[in-house]
């Protein structure tokens, strides 16, 4: 019984991720309209865009290999299995072990490798900025977030993301800590890099010399252009979530919890998200994009807020 | 309430060592002056803080006077001096931001361990307030010895005279007379180096600390 | 057991004498390939069985020095590096069956090959100094010879000077070592160094020592400047074997002294490890990140890689000399997982640049492109050593590279704060390796096997024969496998740990699921196998539920490139354009990296031209200098030579009177 409990959770888990992933896309767009005083879409319009784009045929260039054409639904299964293991509205899923927060991690990266390949794999000039950008910021990206890693799973003894919070949430809790805030600017600042959000990369331009995101996803048209932009998505959901659970715990359902506490995680969750996505609206209207050059500056002050994160915590500890 | 008072105390005194590396991180003028402001006004916080959990009264005066000096009369006029020099929108070469922010790092880690070493018979309070106050110190004079525009090493030695505050504030205070007398000779000393920015700039038409190298034939 | 190792190796050796022999039939190349499979092959089996049932055991054969023979001895860690050498070897060797076909004077590699298996084999064999020692010194010298196969390229010769003169400078490292190990009894069997006492600044001394001489075999900067030179510069099958295989004798080496014989060891001697691991890998990652040649750009992230597992062994090293067995073993196991993978996907990738360099003739990038359809199945396995090398889930890589990040937060329990510190910090660095490897192979794949063939050869190529395809189909197979299944190696892995730290893992095959769990399930787990059963469920499902709702229809077209795609393949993007980014970010501080423009006078007719100009700092600020020093002292020495005989008997009797000095001041 326990056990079919537990798949049923895990499985409304990937189901709702999924269902909501394009509504938090709407809501950004929407807020970031509304903010500009233009009406802006509405925020049902990115689902409506992909199930129009899967609906479409695929024009694919002459001498686009397997791997281009794999490459979306490895990307969008990766995304999606990462989401689907960060703790939303309950802690202690039923797979919730199968990979813990730095395989979590590892798993986007999985998912960047390929599709940097991909937009290598036509062999256009664009593609090629748009990987080697991309690849850039990762390698900035990646050190930052795992050395945020490091400072929060030193504080929770642990790098399994549902332990972490719930020794996060307490009781008996871990009390003000200056690592934790600087763990959440700099996860903030990566999670914006990430996702190819303003400062770092315009997720609405089409000016060439700007994007990197787009630049790589060029050439990719219909029902593989849908996967890719689920899976930006669900990166951009999971990184919401990511950094609601650890730092906002409050109303995540925990392991064995009565039906009335997973309605209240939901609805929590669902507050949340709206939360993040109003905030990161606000963030993104009001702050011009880097040049190209100054965003490793940027990328560079989350690895050293997370390694001065790392620093300070052993100083309360070694009290 | 005792966790709670250290907790606080660990994240203003935290913060003031992230403010630090902030400053280091900003490389237009008012942008630094902007972050020093935030720096005095989260000294001014630890302070306080300090003086309500110790229970010390002269305290809130050093709290108070770094507020009013640090967080509003010197930022104030420096932001005048540099708009009157006409370089509020400079952008400064720093040599190599991510380098600074490395050796900042290991400043850091180097502060603390020392620290930690040296006062192993104090408070916990005190331990911790002298590590994040070295850092500070030491991050003061990083940037000083980093910077080229004189305006930056003024904000540089006035945040490394902010991590002295913070040390005395942690080990129970200094007597409010030194207090005060530190105070009023910073704010001499910046009168004094005001005055010299003017002179620098009609001399050499720059604020660039370079040109006084050259000056003095050190430079080749 | 200990015989049929002994009976491979003499083996091995023994095919070298029949190369000869044989040479100039048309068939000897590959009869000699086939032949070094089976001795190989038998050092596996000896391995494996080894790691089973835990028996040591040992033999004294009578050659070598008289009062002592050639002591040889089977423990846990000689059988796990047996296995290593075994299959790296075995996998070259069926790979060689077809790729030395292609070569041009087979005569100056057949003879060698073997005899450098032989003495690979041997070094790990050894259990006295002096076996140890001619072997490790066969070794070097025979993959020199190697390395000289082509000797009429002069940057093949260069190459080959400069591994030459590291290599006597790291075996004189390991001879004083040596000697300072078996102190003035002068008992150079290991059993007798092993119980011999030491004090602790000797005992530092040697772990200098062999950290200098097995660090400079295995590329551990700076003394690793040899090694992106003389890897490329040998034919492919020998890189494999170079990179995949001898860098890991070469820390079998360290790990012999530093962690059996040597005894216990202060915590300081961690630190210096962890840094020079660090520096090591972010250098040798950064310089893979913008090399143009596919060969030096493997042999930057062997520099790499080593880095990584010498970081791990300092971690090791550090648990165990504050008394902690069980994080020890853990950092231990990371190590020597990483050891066995990086021999797997190193030799995989070794192998396919040899099958494009068979197929095209070049190893340039920018010369390359468009494999992925000329030849499918190489670039399919390529894509498998391609993810795993750049440490991403679910392929093994990452798994030790997980592990390995496992131990990093195993710190917060070490007693010195300072360490304590550094060890995140360090933790913070290899990620940052390991991203950039990431950065440096999505480089490697995309420019090398994607987009348009830049040359024609590139784009004729054809697709290899079947032996080159069966050695990197198995260890590509080897790395799926490893991936998936941790707990395959760990468990094997377990009784070399235990002899060393006196600690293990918790036998990985008894969790369930086979996850993979270091230290405790509420602290950190992971399952590759689960993770990758349900990234390809959800992938055919996703594939399965668009096809099925949306459509299938499918068009091919030019390609769109925003509107204006050109014909020309030289329109992609170039291995230097894709370099740029990271150049500008890191090379400008760790390569010195410039780019010069000329620009031709207006109305001048000739092309303006752009260079990008990189230098390796530790040959600038290290290198350099000493060779400068040494002219100097040289040239300064040569006015000796132009003495009277007055003088000389002067300096004679000076040196007398002085040494009498010395002795009666000491008295």
């Amino acid at each position: 019984m326990a056990l079919i409990t537990g798949f049923a959770i895990q499985g409304l888990q990937m189901l709702l991720v999924l269902a909501l992933a394009p509504g938090l896309v709407g809501l950004v767009r929407r807020i970031k309209a509304r903010l500009m005083r233009r009406p802006g879409p509405p925020i049902r319009q990115p689902y409506r865009d992909l199930l129009r784009l899967m609906r479409k045929e695929v024009v694919l260039a002459e001498n686009a290999s397997w791997l281009f054409r794999a490459t979306p639904y490895l990307v969008f299964a990766a995304s999606w299995v990462a989401a689907a293991l960060v703790p939303t509205f309950a802690t202690g899923l039923q797979f919730s072990w199968t990979a813990d927060l730095i395989a979590i991690v590892a798993l986007l990266g999985s998912a960047r490798f390929f599709l940097a390949l991909a937009g290598m794999d036509v062999g256009t000039s664009f593609g090629g900025i748009g990987s080697s950008r991309e690849m850039m910021f990762a390698s900035m990206a990646e050190p930052a977030m795992l050395l945020t890693v490091f400072a929060l799973s030193l504080v929770a003894g642990s790098t399994q993301l549902s332990t972490v919070v719930q020794v996060l949430h307490g009781p008996p809790g871990v009390g003000l800590r200056v690592s934790l805030g600087m763990a959440l600017v700099s996860l903030v600042i990566v999670a914006i890099a990430e996702n190819g959000r303003i400062p770092v990369d315009n997720p609405a331009t089409h000016l060439e010399l700007t994007m990197v995101h787009e630049a790589m996803v060029l050439e990719y048209s219909g029902r593989h252009l849908a996967m890719i932009e689920l899976a930006a998505a669900l990166k951009l959901l999971l990184y919401v979530s990511l950094i609601a659970c650890l730092f906002v715990p409050w109303g995540i359902a925990r392991e064995g919890d009565p039906p009335v506490a997973l309605a209240l995680g939901i609805g929590t969750y669902l507050l949340k998200l709206a939360l993040g996505g109003a905030a990161l609206a606000v963030f993104e209207a009001s702050i011009a994009k880097m040049r190209v050059f100054r965003v490793p500056d940027y990328l560079g002050v989350a690895l050293m807020l997370g390694l001065l994160g790392t620093l300070l915590l052993f100083v309360s500890r070694a009290l | 309430m005792e966790r709670m008072a250290f907790d606080t105390a660990h994240l203003l005194a935290g913060g003031l060592v992230l403010v630090s590396f902030m400053m280091i991180y900003q490389d237009r003028l008012q942008a630094l002056l902007n972050t020093f402001t935030l720096h005095a006004v989260v000294l001014s916080g630890a302070v306080a803080w300090q003086a309500w959990t110790q229970a010390a009264g002269h305290l809130y005066v050093t709290a108070a006077i770094a507020l009013i000096f640090k967080a509003i009369i010197i930022p104030s006029a420096l932001t005048r001096i540099v708009q009157r020099l006409g370089i509020h929108r400079e952008v400064e070469q720093v040599v190599g931001t991510g380098l600074t922010m490395l050796t900042g790092m290991g400043l850091v880690a180097l502060s603390i361990v020392l620290m930690l070493h040296v006062t192993s018979k104090a408070t916990a309070f005190a331990r911790e307030d002298l590590a994040f106050a070295l850092s500070v110190v030491l991050l003061g004079l990083l940037m000083m010895v980093t910077r080229r525009n004189a305006v930056s090493q003024v904000v540089g030695f006035m945040s490394l005279e902010n991590g002295l505050i913070l040390a005395a504030a942690g080990a129970r205070g200094m007597p409010l007379v030194v207090e005060i007398s530190v105070a009023f000779s910073i704010l001499v000393a910046f009168i004094v180096i005001g005055i010299f920015l003017f002179r620098i700039r009609e001399r050499f038409d720059t604020v660039d600390v370079r040109a006084l190298d050259s000056f003095r034939g050190e430079r080749r | 057991m200990i015989e049929a190792a002994a009976i491979a190796t003499l083996g091995l050796f023994l095919l070298s004498p029949l190369a000869i022999a044989l040479r100039g039939r048309a068939s000897v190349s590959g009869l000699i390939y086939a032949l070094s499979i089976l001795p190989c092959l038998g050092l596996v089996g000896v391995g494996l069985m080894g790691l089973g049932d835990r028996h040591s055991s040992a033999m004294v054969l009578p050659v070598g020095l008289p009062w002592i023979g050639a002591h040889l001895r089977l423990d846990a860690l000689t059988d796990f590096f047996l296995l290593v050498v075994g299959i790296g070897g075995a996998a070259t060797s069926l790979y060689a069956i077809g790729y030395g076909r292609h070569e041009e004077e087979p005569g100056r590699v057949l003879p060698f090959y073997p005899g450098f298996l032989g003495a690979m084999a041997l070094v790990v064999l050894a259990d006295d100094a002096f076996t140890f020692l001619v072997a490790w010194e066969v070794m070097s010298l025979l993959s020199w010879a190697l390395v000289m196969a082509h000797h009429r390229e002069a940057e093949v010769r260069a190459a080959g000077l400069i591994y030459l003169i590291m290599a006597a400078f790291g075996t004189m490292a390991l001879v004083l070592a040596f000697g300072l190990l078996a102190g003035s009894g002068g008992d150079y069997a290991f059993a007798a160094i092993r119980s011999l006492p030491r004090s602790m600044p000797v005992s530092i001394a040697v772990a200098f020592l062999v950290l200098v001489g097995a660090g400079s075999k295995a590329g551990v900067v700076p003394l690793h400047l040899w090694l992106p030179r003389a890897h490329p510069a040998a034919p492919s099958h020998v890189s494999a074997l170079m990179s995949g295989v001898m860098t890991k004798v070469a820390i079998y080496a360290f790990l012999r002294v530093v962690f059996d014989l040597i005894g216990p060891l202060p915590w300081m001697v961690s630190p210096v490890l962890i840094l020079t691991g660090v520096a090591t890998a972010v250098l040798g990652i950064v310089n893979a990140a913008v090399a143009d040649d596919m060969k030096k750009i493997l042999a930057y992230s062997t520099i790499e890689n080593v880095g990584v597992i010498f970081a791990a062994i300092g971690l090791a090293q550090a648990f165990r000399a504050d008394d902690m067995p069980t994080a020890a073993a853990l950092a231990l196991s990371a190590a020597l997982f990483h050891v066995f993978n990086h021999m797997a996907f190193k030799s995989l990738l070794f192998m396919s640049s040899g099958a494009v360099l068979t197929a095209t003739g070049r190893r340039d990038l920018d010369g390359l492109g468009g494999l992925i359809r000329r030849m499918p199945v190489t670039s399919f396995l390529t894509l498998i050593g391609v993810v795993a090398i750049s440490a991403l889930p679910p392929l093994n890589g990452f798994a030790s590279e997980w592990m390995v990040f496992q131990t990093v937060l195993q710190s917060p329990q070490l007693p010195q704060l300072g360490l304590e510190m550094l060890v995140p910090a360090a933790g913070g660095m290899l990620a940052l390796a390991a991203a950039l490897a990431a950065a440096a192979f999505v480089r490697f794949y995309g420019l090398g096997f994607l987009g348009r063939g830049r040359s024609a050869e590139a784009s004729n190529a054809r697709e290899v024969d079947r032996y080159m395809l069966a050695a990197m189909g198995g260890l590509a197979a080897l790395c799926v496998l490893a991936g998936l299944v941790p707990a395959l190696v760990l468990d094997r892995l377990a009784p070399v740990v235990e002899a060393l730290t006196r600690s293990r893992l918790p036998v990985q095959s008894a969790e369930p699921w086979l996850t993979v769990v270091p230290v405790a399930v509420a602290r950190s787990t992971y399952n590759p196998l689960l993770v990758c059963l349900f990234i390809a469920a959800t992938a055919s499902a996703a594939a399965w539920v668009v096809h099925r709702a949306g459509t299938r229809a499918l068009r091919r077209a030019p390609a769109w490139d925003c509107g204006f795609p050109d014909p020309s393949p030289l329109t992609q993007y170039g291995a230097g354009s894709f370099a740029q980014p990271l150049r500008r970010v890191l090379g400008g501080v760790l390569l010195r990296a410039r780019e010069e423009v000329e620009m031709p006078p207006p109305g001048a007719t000739v092309p303006a031209r752009h260079r990008v100009i990189q230098h390796d700092l530790i040959w600038e600020w290290a290198y350099l200098p000493l060779a400068r020093g040494i002219l100097k002292v040289a040239t300064e020495a040569n006015r000796l030579q132009f003495l009277t005989i007055r003088r000389y008997l002067a300096f004679v009797m000076g040196t007398l009177v002085s040494l009498l000095l010395v002795l009666s001041i000491w008295r």
